[in-house]
């Protein structure tokens, strides 16, 4: 066991966590509990609305990888993780001011809210609300499984512990913090991302002998690690410019940064949001992927990519530092733990519960409902995460592709074009979600594009036509 | 339809499309920049790449002076071009 590297990883752990208990404070003093669990009160300033998006977005896109696929790949993959920057500022500035302005006004607390106000549709809020349960929880298992890993490895413990342990730490203050606490958090964890990533790309380099020497080293191992195309040269620009939309402009489609993006409170934090965001994003993105890429000659032989972080931050670094450095991906995966876990339980409280099942429960009712149901999908994911089922692992390879099939276009459509209607949102769902999942597993990457780029435009398409047309069909129903 | 009268009347929502068009464009001019730099020259063969600050010319400009322009950008289009607007009520903003 590392004591000098896990006792400054365990105090790290211990400040996220006193957060949340603080933040959970705020919520018992206030009344109106729906909006500050879900939302955080649409309080959210400039600085907090920034780290919460990027460690969001960060975890988004950690299915591709990261840092152990650039070790592999070379600079192709920087190349690939450096779209992302585009989500700083491109998904503040789409759903904008329009989306914080509409929110607002349908009181609308999750992007479901939204979809049901703006289409008026019983199966445009069920189908919603049916993907988003089965694909951010598969998407959150996944995660649960990520995190105990890294606790097992860091502290030599059995799976089982490490599972255990990190279970209790998400539940508890997810459960008592809500939505503020996840978002301070955020704030807390996406620093330390930034700050660690900073310290361990100059240590890296460092210890390679200076980029120059680096890059002959790589070159000499095999050419192919410093052009754009991947160790294989299977990396087409096809292939890599798809990533613009899964992980760049599609991002706008993905329920749990939709609901950030109408929890701040002003115009003004809007705008910090976005300067602060771009830049952070950034800066991480290029950071965490180029210290796998640098890390290549100095340690070679490393076989599973997930170990790249911990063992070159354990050779480059001091052991402390090590430790408070490697507190931020594992911050970033209990954040998007919190996030889903949230986003699951809020889906089912409000999105099926309050409109379908009890639309008058009581304020205590909903209290304790939000509560238990948070807990116990909690406890599901925890067995799952025990012993992970095959159908969860292949879920989550489509959850962030899947939603963004199903949603991008009722969201912006329904944002910006007037004529769009129900009709319209429900074809441009189904046929975005089944085509993605029929590409995905019988012709994957067609014209060499990753295969969430087909879909996506197949149900714009979908969206409009089948609105334009419906158009009589709806006037029709409201006269 | 209760929002069609709002939809035409209400004049922040200008402002907020406008300013959905200025994220577009800012992604479109990103992609440009980043793929003609990467697939341009790193296209050649490595034998005869240059190198800056130690780093593949095609990947200094596509990726780090590429993100350094859209973070200037990014600033500017916020300080000049985005409008400060109240979210609370309708018609609270003049």
């Amino acid at each position: 066991m590392n004591w000098q590297a896990l006792v400054p990883l365990i105090g790290v752990i211990l400040i996220i966590f006193g957060t949340g208990v603080w933040a959970g404070k705020y919520i018992k003093s206030s009344n109106t509990f729906m909006q500050d669990y879900f939302l955080g009160g649409r309080s959210l300033g400039g600085f907090v609305l920034a780290m919460t998006m990027t460690a969001t977005y960060g975890s988004a896109s950690s299915f591709i990888g990261g840092p152990g696929t650039a070790y592999t790949e070379g600079m192709g993959w920087v190349l690939l993780a450096m779209t992302q920057v585009s989500t700083g500022y491109f998904v503040l500035m789409v759903l904008g001011k329009k989306f914080a302005i509409v929110t607002r006004k349908y009181n609308a607390l999750t992007m479901v809210d939204f979809l049901k106000e703006r289409y008026r549709s019983k199966w445009v809020v069920l189908i919603s609300a049916f993907s988003i349960i089965i694909f951010l929880f598969s998407a959150m298992a996944a995660q649960w499984i990520g995190g105990a890993r890294l606790i097992e490895s860091l502290i030599g413990i059995p799976y089982i512990t490490a599972l255990f342990i990190f279970a209790i730490l998400v539940l508890i203050y997810v459960i008592i913090g809500g939505f503020r606490a996840v978002a301070l958090t955020d704030s807390i964890q996406g620093t330390i991302m930034f700050v660690g990533t900073l310290i361990l790309l100059i240590a890296t380099i460092v210890a390679g002998g200076g980029i120059s020497n680096i890059m002959s080293d790589l070159s000499a191992e095999n050419p192919n690690l410093i052009t754009p195309y991947g160790a294989e040269g299977t990396l087409t620009p096809a292939f890599v410019s798809s990533f613009w939309i899964l992980v760049g402009v599609g991002v706008v489609a993905l329920p749990q940064i939709t609901v950030r993006a109408m929890s701040y409170k002003d115009s003004r934090s809007m705008h910090r949001a976005i300067i602060i965001g771009t830049i952070v994003v950034g800066v991480i993105m290029l950071n965490m992927h180029l210290i796998g890429v640098f890390a290549r000659p100095i340690l070679p032989d490393i076989k599973v990519g997930d170990k790249v972080m911990p063992l070159i931050a354990l050779e480059v670094l001091p052991n402390w530092l090590a430790g408070i450095v490697l507190a931020a991906p594992m911050a970033a995966i209990m954040s998007t733990v919190d996030s889903l876990l949230l986003l699951v339980s809020s889906s089912i409280v409000k999105d099926v519960y309050l409109n379908y099942v009890e639309p008058n429960a009581s304020h205590q009712r909903v209290k304790r409902l939000s509560i238990g149901v948070t807990a116990i999908l909690g406890v599901i994911v925890f067995v799952m995460a025990l012993n992970p089922p095959d159908l969860i692992i292949w879920l989550n390879l489509f959850a962030f592709g899947g939603l963004e099939a199903a949603f991008i276009w009722p969201i912006v459509m329904g944002l910006y074009w007037q004529k769009g209607n129900k009709y319209g949102a429900i074809a441009s769902m189904i046929t975005g979600v089944g085509l993605y999942i029929l590409s995905d597993s019988f012709f994957p990457q067609p014209f060499g594009l990753h295969s969430v780029v087909m879909p996506v435009v197949v149900s714009f398409f979908a969206y409009l036509l089948v609105s334009l047309a419906t158009q009589e069909k709806v006037i029709g129903e409201k006269a | 339809m209760q929002g069609e009268n709002t939809e035409k009347n209400d004049p922040r929502y200008k402002i907020a499309n406008r300013e959905a068009l200025i994220g577009v464009g800012l992604v479109i001019f990103n992609f440009v920049w980043w793929f003609a730099f990467a697939y341009g020259l790193g296209g050649k063969d490595p034998s005869e790449y240059t190198y800056i600050f130690g780093l593949p010319a095609w990947f200094f400009y596509s990726c780090v002076l590429g993100f350094v322009v859209m973070a200037v950008l990014v600033i500017v289009a916020v300080k000049k071009w985005f409008v400060e607007v109240s979210f609370d009520e309708e018609g609270e903003e003049k």
